[in-house]
């Protein structure tokens, strides 16, 4: 079910309508096969980075994690400790406290 | 589908991606995130990229890759009151997206509590159903999120995660009769095409009560602006909710269940809940408030013009301009202060294009001497409610509404 992975490059199939058309004519959907872009940005290195790189870059991409603010470490875990109970994140329970203390020395409150 | 299988191909295609990233990023490159935008965001990082890699959209500020979140450049809303489609903001919760839709096979499934289940192409929608359009404002609970202080986690939005369109779709009410709604309905529930990376995990879906969903101004809209939707904001079929919050307009919307129980499920019961406070807010680290989802807008106004940082020429007329939106209503009046909020004089209103949608409102105004000027708005909606003075806090970081500034420079 999966789609192709990495066609080309990313591109777009559908056309948009030209404006004059559109005011004339009703509406016509047309297929649309596009490829979303992806993110090859891993974690900074450090301990711990491969526990996060391994744990978290399969349901999202790294941007998300690197645009927050600082946090406290209890922050942190709560964060973490939601992604695996509410979003089903399969981390591995080692790992757990290796990436609280990653994201805590990357981006703790000071 | 078995439990290990869809993690495993998507580890391994992020692999494959990274392999593969040089040869990508070479084909692509010039398209992709050659600028940065610093968003003024309380204690930072506010660093992003602006992409224009994904396709169907222009220059967007780049939250995540993937799931995308692509926030839209504030400049833009000067420019109109219509959010262009290509920079309209985008949100998805999971990963999974289908990228190929083929308008011939696509379906809409009505079912549950109902007298029969409906699966409509849509031909049926297009053609079978008499056609509506709406101007509705979409945003994000948690648009200017990045604004909160102290700072929670989220979409570190700052104040573009919101857009306006004239939509164009049929009322979700013709759809329900059209199946026939049985005797003993509470909510309908709604599902898109998306899915989860994680078998287990929660599919993303969100119900509204019966009579919300008949009141014929909730609608399923196939265009935004004139044209189909954007694949990343719903192709083909979007839920427009005008007035509440776009965590319950579905996109890639695929499948409406009547439920004669209310819905329990994960994104309507626990997550995109506000507290039941005035203006949903809390003190930090107050805990046992009594939570509810989160429902209605609330009014906002801006400054398009003019951002912080600029310089205006003293003792001479400059104009002012803006947008504001009343929430759940439409906009009743805009005042603008240019000494912190001693004085309010009121702004001219712009045409109204419908009352769920952004209003346009200008001033002119002169600054009179040299100096720092905090220029503050504030919309009044048609209920009578005003943007607050002080900012609310929760811990989502959601529904922001209070008296913005833009703090100038007269020379």
């Amino acid at each position: 079910m999966f789609r192709k992975f990495l066609r080309a490059a990313i591109l777009l199939i559908a056309a948009s309508m030209p404006l004059a058309a559109r005011a004339a004519t009703p509406l016509q959907l047309k297929s649309v096969k596009i490829d979303l872009p992806d993110s090859d940005k891993m974690f900074p290195g450090g301990p711990g980075s491969d526990a996060i790189n391994n744990n978290c870059l399969a349901c999202h991409s790294a941007g998300m994690v690197l645009n927050q603010p600082a946090l406290s470490k209890q922050a942190w875990a709560a964060e973490v400790n939601k992604m695996i109970n509410n979003y089903k994140a399969p981390v591995a329970p080692e790992d757990v406290a290796t990436i609280v203390d990653y994201l805590t020395s990357l981006k703790g409150a000071k | 589908m078995d439990n290990s299988g869809p993690l495993h191909q998507i580890i391994t295609r992020r692999r494959l991606m990274g392999a593969a990233a040089v040869g990508a990023l070479a084909l692509s490159r010039p398209g992709w995130a050659q600028t940065m935008i610093d968003l003024p965001l309380p204690g930072g990082p506010g660093a992003r990229e602006i992409t224009t890699a994904f396709p169907q959209k222009g220059p967007m500020i780049l939250q995540r890759t993937r799931p995308p979140l692509l926030e839209t450049p504030f400049e833009v809303f000067d420019k109109g009151v219509f959010t262009p489609n290509d920079q309209f903001y985008v949100r998805w919760h999971w990963a999974l997206i289908p990228t190929d839709i083929d308008i011939n096979k696509f379906a809409l499934t009505v079912r549950g509590h109902v007298n029969q289940t409906l699966t409509l192409s849509l031909n049926d929608i297009l053609h079978g159903l008499p056609s509506v359009q709406l101007a509705a404002l979409n945003q994000c609970s948690g648009n200017s999120r990045g604004f909160f202080q102290p700072r929670v986690s989220g979409g570190e939005w700052a104040n573009g995660a919101m857009g306006n369109a004239l939509w164009s779709g049929v009322r979700l009410k013709d759809v329900l009769d059209k199946a026939g709604v049985k005797a003993g309905a509470v909510q309908v529930r709604f599902k898109g095409l998306d899915e989860p990376v994680v078998a287990d995990a929660p599919h993303f879906m969100k119900s509204l009560d019966i009579d919300h969903a008949r009141d014929g101004e909730v609608m399923i809209a196939y265009a935004m602006n004139g044209e189909q939707l954007p694949l990343v904001n719903g192709f083909p079929l979007r839920l427009v909710v005008p007035g509440w919050y776009a965590t319950y307009w579905v996109k890639m919307l695929n499948d409406i269940e009547v439920l004669d129980q209310p819905d329990t499920n994960y994104w309507t019961k626990v997550a995109y809940t506000i507290p039941d406070t005035p203006h949903a807010s809390i003190k930090p680290g107050e805990t046992d408030v009594k939570m509810i989802p989160i429902n209605r807008m609330v009014p906002r106004s801006f400054v398009t013009n003019l951002a912080s940082g600029q310089q205006v020429k003293s003792a001479a007329p400059a104009t002012l301009r803006g947008i504001a939106f009343g929430g759940d209503c439409g906009v009743a009046r805009v005042d603008y202060s240019t000494d912190g909020g001693k004085s309010w004089q009121q702004a001219q209103l712009g045409k109204d294009e419908g009352k769920y949608g952004f209003r346009q409102w200008q001033t002119q105004l002169t600054l009179p001497s040299p100096g720092k000027y905090s220029l503050l708005t504030r919309c009044t909606n048609s209920n009578g409610v005003a943007q607050p003075d002080t900012p609310n806090w929760n811990p989502a970081g959601f529904m922001r509404n209070v008296v913005e500034s833009v703090d100038v420079l007269a020379v």
